[in-house]
């Protein structure tokens, strides 16, 4: 049973005919050839497979494609190149953001819409208060990225990486 | 994942209609029920897609309170203005809960509706009463640190996981339920949910082809707001023990309090009586100790969660002193 789909991927449009069982991240992965998107737990618990999915932060793994008919979705194809990153990525390297790289496309994504929320005065769980501007200290950015894990640990070069890309993006 | 029809539903009564036939299920976020196919927990024949029904909206109401669609996310509901102002609680609940990917994803509808994280429910190769009825449990005597101690039956101890539930039953939430027949009711929340009994497979009182299209919140309660939650780690986890507290101070004494508990039932719980105890009273330990032995009196360990008991007591002693002092 498939249904006909039309995707925005990367500004690119894409008609496919999806089995309704296919998630977002298997499509990518398996029909798609966007093999940055990568596969961890495949139950929402490692955020290895984030997405953004009208501008929002999500979980490829826990969504189906016939679902996302018309919306426009950015993975880690469409935020850099190796020859012109984007501020995260750069960061990324500079500060050792990763070892085996295998969250690294997840949390760049999520990072990169992390940070937009962080803009739009979303508060998190670690917020003194609820209301003004948010000001995204280390304990910030660690809660408001909890949910990519990182099995080799690198989350002190994570978060300087996204401290540094928060600096850049202020000045 | 077991094959399944998909159809896409573009009216309320469409929805309700097709989620009325036999083997249908209703999917919006999809965060828990994608899992649950995956596993083969739930096998769906249908599924029957919401999300492009106009149950986005927050609103006001004439009463002074707020509808929330059952489409908002728990990330809109959170960051809505007015639910950071006048109704912290439900905010920092949220916040508490998930990660920043799943609360973009999961609505209000759906939180409500998100079933047990028991290892064994979610264990097709073993027996559990709720996914299997009459298969047995074996969380009883087994795997049940996350378990409930309260109003749990011989027949299943799963406990409900939601934070954003236990802040709207503090919040004396209603849920806007329509039908097949196009009829709306409304249900507060503390009578939406269902204790296990000899029938854990049955959660809620909602019936086949119901459709819940808003929750309802009456005017703001003012007063301190506070929801603690007690986890294994600091974030993305569910809760041990969580509390919703609201409160308001008279002249050194409980004038107003609502409580309600995350983590320890099947269901948010709530216990008047526990309310009852402490109004009028000035806070002091003694008070708050008689209030934990109002909650805990039934309360039941099954080995692995006999810590759940004493965590509660100590939990509910800790949010009780900080509301009544920031509510001074």
């Amino acid at each position: 049973m498939t249904r006909r789909t039309t995707l925005i991927i990367n500004g690119e449009e894409h008609v496919v005919d999806v089995d309704h069982r296919t998630t977002l991240l298997d499509l990518f992965r398996h029909h798609l050839d966007l093999n940055g998107v990568k596969k961890g737990c495949d139950h929402g618990q490692c955020g290895a497979c984030t997405i953004i999915v009208n501008g929002q932060r999500i979980n490829a793994c826990l969504t189906l494609a016939c679902m996302h008919d018309g919306d426009d979705i950015t993975t880690i194809e469409g935020l850099g190149t190796p020859t012109h990153m984007s501020a995260l990525q750069r960061a990324f390297v500079k500060h050792d953001g990763f070892q085996c790289g295998y969250c690294t496309a997840g949390q760049i994504c999520s990072a990169t819409a992390m940070l937009e929320e962080a803009k739009a005065g979303w508060p998190s769980n670690v917020s003194e208060t609820l209301s003004g501007d948010v000001t995204l200290s280390d304990e910030e950015i660690s809660e408001r990225m909890s949910g990519n894990l990182c099995r080799c640990s690198a989350y002190a070069g994570i978060v300087s990486a996204i401290r540094e890309a928060v600096s850049e993006t202020d000045q | 994942m077991k094959q399944f029809e998909y159809a896409r539903a573009g009216s309320i009564t469409d929805a309700t209609a097709a989620a009325a036939s036999q083997g249908a299920a209703i999917i919006a976020g999809g965060t828990n029920l994608i899992d649950l196919m995956k596993l083969e927990v739930m096998t769906p024949d249908t599924l029957v897609d919401i999300n492009r029904l106009e149950l986005h909206a927050i609103t006001s109401t004439p009463e002074g309170g707020l509808r929330i669609g059952a489409l908002v996310t728990n990330s809109a509901l959170a960051a809505h203005d007015v639910v950071r102002r006048e109704y912290e609680v439900l905010s920092r609940a949220l916040l508490a809960g998930a990660s920043g990917q799943l609360r973009n994803k999961a609505t209000t509808g759906g939180n409500l509706l998100q079933r047990t994280r028991c290892a064994y429910f979610y264990d097709t190769a073993m027996p559990c009463n709720k996914r299997a009825p009459g298969s047995g449990c074996h969380a009883q005597g087994g795997f049940n640190r996350i378990l409930a101690i309260l109003g749990t039956s011989d027949h299943c101890i799963a406990t409900h996981p939601s934070d954003m539930a236990v802040a709207m039953m503090a919040l004396d939430a209603v849920v806007e339920i329509e039908n097949t027949e196009g009829e709306i009711r409304q249900i507060a929340l503390q009578d939406f949910y269902c204790l296990p009994g000899t029938t854990p497979d049955i959660e809620t009182v909602l019936n086949a082809g119901d459709l819940i299209t808003a929750v309802v919140l009456p005017a703001p309660m003012g007063g301190t707001h506070i929801y603690r939650k007690v986890r294994d780690r600091a974030s993305y986890a569910f809760a041990l023990v969580s509390i919703a507290a609201i409160a308001k101070m008279d002249a050194g004494k409980i004038a107003e309090i609502s409580l309600a508990f995350g983590g320890l039932a099947p269901k948010p719980w709530r216990d008047r009586a526990i309310e009852d105890l402490l109004i009028g009273h000035a806070p002091t330990d003694a008070l708050f100790d008689r209030a934990a032995d109002v909650l805990l009196a039934d309360a039941k360990g099954q080995g692995a969660n006999d810590f759940k008991i004493p965590l509660t007591r100590r939990t509910l002693k800790a949010v009780l002193r900080t509301v009544t002092e920031t509510a001074q």
